[in-house]
């Protein structure tokens, strides 16, 4: 069933589940500022911030639209031995351990190139791939509850499971970046 | 299928994705730190920055969906001409961003008051709200249109296209909204 292109139904359709959204990143938020004032002390972290919250929600995310995928063509199961549930866990993990050193360089860089650098670029890279690692982990254990909750309820993944992953997976990144920072810096 | 199979396809199929939002988000986070003075000069800001840029991600991710489902059902043609349904379309994300994103406003002027924590006026972030809203909306629709039309065109598969577009350049355009509405802002309020 399609949404009829007017902008009274599309926004029947978008905007309920978007404004439930809207406050559940507003505890995203909420975190981030409480730690404002190590973020302005070092400005390597505060560039880093919306890279680690994003790449955080779009591994969660790609992980849920795969697996969604693979449900709706009958090919899942839940099941600890399944092939896809193993696979694309260990990918996302992958991922994670390639994408976020580069993001952690990048971050250094760009304070270096624009201004004056406070913390080492190991330190950042540090920061960057702790996050990074713990988040993969956190956005696989995310899907499979929510996917298996779907599925549980029998909801239609595509609706339930990637809004809800991409925000939690946002929110946590948020968490564990604030706590890995105070760790490590 | 094995899971070394499943493995490579997955790591390979999402890898370009991942690193083009990663730059999308570096380069949010480089206009981030140069508001060091307006994240001090307006309380409660840095609290809306996630909810603004996910509102980008999925309104016009939302956006950038429809069109491609209807570019490939027929219903729009990938040309740069007034259609009804590609303005709908885009009118409706519009609003509905806008309208989220002054939800956003009004319950950060609603909720850090509560937990003890100083925020700035509501007229000023609702300033902010729907300046940022407006103008980051009309950039990226003009994005979100083009690339999935001239992707369209060039026999590319528009589906693939929204996602890292939509990430990207909503990161991007989204924080610089939010740059350029809180200096109107703070000069008005």
């Amino acid at each position: 069933m399609t949404t009829p292109w007017s902008v009274r139904s599309i926004t029947r359709a978008l905007l309920p589940v978007l404004l439930v959204l809207t406050a559940l990143e507003l505890l995203s938020g909420l975190t981030l500022e409480s730690f404002e004032a190590t973020l302005l002390r070092y400005p390597s972290l505060l560039v880093l911030a919306p890279a680690v919250i994003g790449t955080a929600g779009n591994l969660g995310s790609i992980l849920s639209a795969r697996l969604a995928t693979a449900f709706h063509l009958g090919l899942l199961s839940f099941d600890p031995s399944d092939e896809r549930l193993g696979g694309n866990a260990v990918a996302t993990v992958l991922l994670a351990v390639t994408v976020f050193p580069l993001v952690g360089a990048g971050a250094w860089l760009v304070v270096r190139l624009t201004g004056q650098v406070q913390l080492a670029p190991w330190t950042v890279v540090a920061v960057a791939v702790t996050s990074g690692v713990v988040l993969a982990v956190l956005a696989v254990v995310v899907t499979f509850v929510a996917a298996y909750g779907a599925y549980r309820l029998e909801l239609d993944p595509d609706d339930v499971v990637i809004p809800t992953v991409t925000n939690v997976c946002d929110v946590l990144g948020v968490v564990v970046l604030l706590i890995v920072s105070q760790l490590v810096v | 299928m094995s899971v070394r199979s499943v493995l490579g396809d997955t790591y390979r199929g999402a890898l370009p994705t991942l690193l083009v939002s990663a730059v999308g988000g570096l380069l949010a986070g480089t206009v981030l730190s140069s508001m060091e003075a307006d994240l001090a000069a307006v309380d409660g800001l840095l609290v809306l920055v996630p909810a603004f840029l996910a509102i980008r991600g999925s309104v016009y991710g939302s956006l950038g969906s429809r069109l491609s489902s209807a570019l490939h059902q027929g219903l729009v043609d990938p040309v740069f001409e007034p259609d009804r349904r590609v303005g709908v379309a885009a009118l409706a994300a519009l609003l509905n961003g806008v309208c989220a994103t002054l939800f956003a406003s009004v319950l950060v002027v609603v909720v850090l008051p509560a937990l003890g924590r100083p925020v700035a006026g509501l007229d000023t972030l609702v300033v902010i709200a729907l300046l940022g809203g407006v103008l980051s909306g009309v950039a990226l629709i003009a994005v979100v249109v083009t690339v999935v039309f001239v992707g369209f065109r060039r026999g590319m598969n528009p589906d693939d296209l929204v996602g890292p577009t939509v990430t990207t350049a909503g990161d991007v355009f989204g924080m610089l909204a939010l740059l350029a509405a809180t200096r109107v802002a703070l000069a008005v309020t």
